[in-house]
């Protein structure tokens, strides 16, 4: 019973292997290319990458409040 | 020919149809690109409230915002900006400010019909205004209508606990990392697995799609993290070091994705080139393991929470 019951298994296994080898694929060199021109062209509105100038920076350091 | 035999051809078909992508690799691709230098972070904010560990945070969509779930039982809605909170609370989605709504779901275990009160921290993905996407802890993920609880859809196939989820942000397919050290792209509308991402050595704790969804980043108990590309259907970058030895517990991008931030172990979350694969920074500060960490959408912080029951905000 466990026999049918892992060549079943092995089947479905095998059928989305067959799925999963069949799509189509780029080169490396390619989807490389593309994921550093990406970085590239929104490198400018990367606040963490750039930095953030203190008067634009909604978390910039809360000053001291003085009671006068 | 047996069903092995069979299951031996196709996985070596698979494996020979990536390395003739292979004409390079990302590193060779990249090496004429800039070093992003170093990058450091302050601390401007550190939000108390919590009473345990901290497993789960979350930016609302104004990147003001963000809910954090601990393992006290206790959700908190912070406003970053001025650290004052609301709650603890168990919260409905009713009652949540509408920023938040994504956000809340994400952090807060909802399976509708059995679960309003509990606090499994499960990884989950907001589909749209009604639908989301969970682990079911049974090694399968699921699509739920939230207004009638019920499941709608299954992704079986992962042979290991479903630990993270990460939405393509075409909402059109998600990706699952399991404790099978494997991720699995999904078809969100007829529920296939188009893609099974191999490489990783143990448990994967962590995926997060880079910001154009062509590619995925992931952490593992293997104390690496690996970029992988859907359209050249493999690894592309490892993120490692031989004096990291612990697991990466949670991942994410930078806005441009050139920059990829991963919590560890170890109490520290490291930045990552995620183009030239060096290390660039260290965010240093909590005093027990980093157990989640965010990016707003606008790009401008990053969120960390931690074991030690407290979050940061850091730019």
């Amino acid at each position: 019973m466990s026999t049918t019951n892992n060549i079943a298994q092995a089947r479905k296994l095998v059928e989305q292997l067959r799925i999963e080898a069949g799509i189509e694929r780029i080169k490396v060199s390619k989807a490389s290319s593309e994921l550093m021109n990406y970085c590239e062209q929104n490198a400018r509105n990367d606040p963490l990458l750039v930095g953030v100038p203190a008067s634009e920076n909604p978390f910039k350091d809360k000053k001291p409040c003085i009671i006068l | 020919m047996s069903e092995l035999e069979q299951l031996r051809q196709e996985a070596e078909q698979l494996r020979d149809a990536r390395k003739s992508c292979g004409d390079s690799t990302l590193s060779q691709i990249t090496a004429a690109m800039d070093p992003v230098g170093r990058i450091q972070m302050r601390t401007r904010r550190t939000l108390r409230g919590h009473l345990a560990k901290i497993y789960a945070m979350h930016w609302g969509t104004d990147s003001r915002l963000l809910v954090s779930a601990s393992q006290d039982g206790k959700l908190i809605i912070w406003d970053s900006y001025t650290t004052n909170k609301m709650g603890p609370l168990v919260p409905s989605l009713r009652s949540t400010p509408s920023p938040l709504r994504s956000s809340w779901v994400m952090t807060y275990n909802i399976c509708p019909s059995t679960c309003w009160g509990g606090m499994l921290p499960s990884p989950a993905a907001l589909l749209d205004d009604n639908q989301i996407i969970t682990s079911s802890g049974d090694t399968t993920c699921a699509l739920w209508d939230i207004e009638t609880g019920q499941q709608t859809t299954t992704f079986g196939g992962h042979s290991g606990d479903v630990m993270s989820l990460s939405l393509a942000p075409d909402a059109r397919s998600f990706v699952s990392g399991a404790c099978d050290a494997s991720i699995k792209l999904w078809d969100v509308r007829d529920s296939m697995c188009r893609q099974t991402f191999t490489g990783h050595e143990s448990d994967i704790n962590a995926v997060c799609f880079f910001p154009n969804g062509n590619a995925f980043t992931t952490g593992s108990d293997d104390a690496t993290c690996r970029l992988f590309d859907l359209r050249a259907d493999q690894e592309l970058m490892m993120y490692s070091h031989d004096n990291i030895i612990c697991g990466i517990t949670s991942v994410a991008f930078s806005k441009s994705g050139r920059l990829l931030l991963a919590g560890y172990d170890d109490f520290n979350c490291n930045i990552w080139d995620a183009m030239k694969g060096d290390r660039a920074g260290v965010l240093a500060g909590h005093d027990n393991r980093v157990s989640c960490l965010g990016v707003t959408d606008d790009g401008m912080a990053v969120a960390t929470g931690s074991w030690d029951s407290f979050l940061k905000i850091w730019n």
